[in-house]
């Protein structure tokens, strides 16, 4: 060990190098998850027959999207969405619908960009206020469903309009 | 891998590799020091500046070495603004300078100093009408870029040097896309100060210059030693001013040539793309361009969007701006331009450059086809 610590580089260059293989930064560019959902992105299109839609921006950006909703018994049978963003807003927007497809109204509401960006296991820090496109729009198409059916069913999002 | 992105940077020319390597290794010495090894240095760095004085046209003594183009626009418009404070506080500038021009213009704005930025036309050109229009008494210095890196688009440099002139105003021209890609007037005909940019021209980056009119005023920013005529302290980042020298002649004597074969090919380009992709604009088409640059907005669709595709491709493109790239405000220079914030978002700039073939444009061409068809696919924007 005293004849190691004589010899800089013996003692110091396995260290550096464990550094820098495990180093911890910031994320730098998009994962392979991320990639994917925006080469191929899930639940993209329009819906003719919706239950909820909503059409938000992003104007730090010009971002913007479009996202509708059918719901029968209260859960989110469908969802469909298109969207004019980058690839960070694509990729969360279609995890968004991932995440939220079948599940309950009250479920979907309960969703944060947060479960977005873990879903995707993260995404560049200077991406984040693209991943609150995509979960904004969901719980702006549900406030849409909820005010359709308000004077319908007051009490309850389970019951569905007729 | 097709690399599109020749405005942002270059690869090294392996000759200005070649120039630069001995002053790493035997020739390391401090330019400023009394020995042998010192001397090297001193002797490559008074050549490479004679070299490119040469270009220019210009005396060794008017070129002064900074670390890039950023550091030669704020000694120019620092350093003029501090030597002429007395004299007036007033600046011109235009609405599609780099932000190393906008940015340090601003910074004098906030101490004290007044600026006019001139607005441009929608194909991204200065009136040089309007640059008369807006010299005032106290106006010190005019700083008006030679070509837009974005766009590419050339300003009628002549006409506004020429109207400086005329009212006894010192013009300064960050002349970076230009120089080396166009064939220039002497700088000393059409400007007191340019900026210039080694690693745009196949040089080594982290080295640029200022050419300096002998008898202009001027205040430094960094100050210490006696460097660069007392101008800009600091050793003299020997290596990379001699592979500038090196790659700033390889340029310049291929550029008449060279920028012939690369305004055809990006003709050809815009041709084919107006062709094939219906909804897009070409930025800056009705001006003067420089040869290598082309900016186009494909409608409804985003421009990160694209270049992610391109880039798994293995294409080399930019943007504007993209927050990726720490700019989140869609690019200056196209909404000076009249375009909406939508539109500016919807552009990529292709800058080609020594490798670029025929071959590889068809290449582009086609990736793009599919991107935006994909793309447009999915845009919330019919």
């Amino acid at each position: 060990m005293k004849n190691d610590m004589h010899d800089w580089k013996k003692a110091y260059a396995p260290a550096a190098q464990q550094e820098f293989e495990e180093h911890q930064g910031p994320v730098l560019f998009y994962n392979e998850t991320v990639i994917d959902h925006f080469t191929n992105p899930r639940n993209v299109g329009e819906m003719a027959d919706a239950d909820g839609y909503a059409l938000i921006g992003d104007p730090s950006c010009g971002d913007q999207m479009k996202l509708w909703i059918k719901v029968e018994q209260g859960i989110l049978v469908d969802i469909k969405f298109k969207s004019f963003g980058c690839p960070g807003a694509i990729a969360t927007s279609s995890m968004a619908t991932v995440l939220a497809k079948g599940k309950s109204i009250s479920e979907a509401k309960k969703l944060t960009d947060d479960d977005v960006i873990r879903a995707l296991g993260g995404i560049p820090e200077n991406k984040a206020h693209c991943s609150l496109m995509g979960v904004g729009a969901l719980h702006a198409a549900i406030r849409d469903y909820e005010q359709r059916h308000a004077n319908v069913s007051p009490e309850s999002d389970s019951e569905h309009a007729p | 891998m097709i690399y599109l992105d020749h405005n942002a940077t270059t690869p090294l020319h392996p000759r200005a590799l070649e120039a630069m390597l001995p002053f790493f290794e035997k020739s390391f010495g401090n330019p400023s020091s009394y020995h042998r090894i010192g001397r090297q240095a001193r002797t490559a760095v008074e050549q490479s500046r004679t070299r490119i004085a040469q270009l220019l046209g210009c005396d060794a003594p008017e070129i002064i070495f900074t670390s890039g183009a950023t550091e030669a626009d704020n000694l120019a418009i620092r350093g003029i603004a501090q030597a002429l404070r007395s004299r007036g506080t007033h600046i011109i500038t235009s609405t599609v300078e780099h932000h190393a021009v906008l940015k340090t213009c601003q910074a004098l704005e906030a101490a004290g100093w007044h600026v006019t930025y001139l607005p441009v036309d929608r194909a991204g050109r200065v009136d040089p009408a309007d640059l008369e229009k807006n010299i005032r008494a106290d106006t010190i210095l005019i700083s008006i870029m030679y070509a837009n890196n974005e766009t590419g688009v050339v300003q009628p440099l002549a006409d506004l040097s020429t109207i400086a002139r005329r009212h006894g105003i010192l013009f300064h021209t960050d002349a970076v896309q230009a120089f080396g890609k166009l064939p220039l007037p002497r700088a000393p005909q059409i400007c007191d100060l340019m900026s210039l940019s080694s690693h745009k021209i196949y040089g080594p980056k982290g080295i640029g210059a200022l050419y300096v009119k002998k008898g202009t005023p001027l205040t430094p920013v960094l100050t210490g030693g006696h460097h660069e005529f007392g101008l800009r302290a600091g050793t003299e980042n020997v290596p990379a001013i001699v592979g500038f020298a090196t790659a700033a002649e390889i340029a310049w004597n291929s550029c008449t040539q060279e920028s012939v074969r690369l305004a055809g090919l990006r003709d050809r380009f815009e041709e084919q793309l107006l062709a094939s992709i219906p909804e897009i604009i070409i930025h800056g088409k009705a001006a003067h361009r420089l040869p290598n640059t082309s900016s186009i907005s494909f409608l409804s669709v985003e421009s990160e969007s694209i270049l992610l595709h391109l880039d798994l491709m293995g294409i080399c493109a930019s943007a504007g701006s993209a927050c990726t790239t720490g700019e989140p405000e869609p690019s200056h220079v196209l909404r000076a331009m009249g375009c909406t914030p939508q539109v500016a978002q919807t552009s990529v700039r292709f800058s080609f450059g020594r490798e670029t073939s025929e071959g590889d444009l068809d290449t582009v061409i086609k990736a793009l086809e599919t991107t935006i068809r994909k793309l447009r696919g999915i845009s919330s924007i019919a």
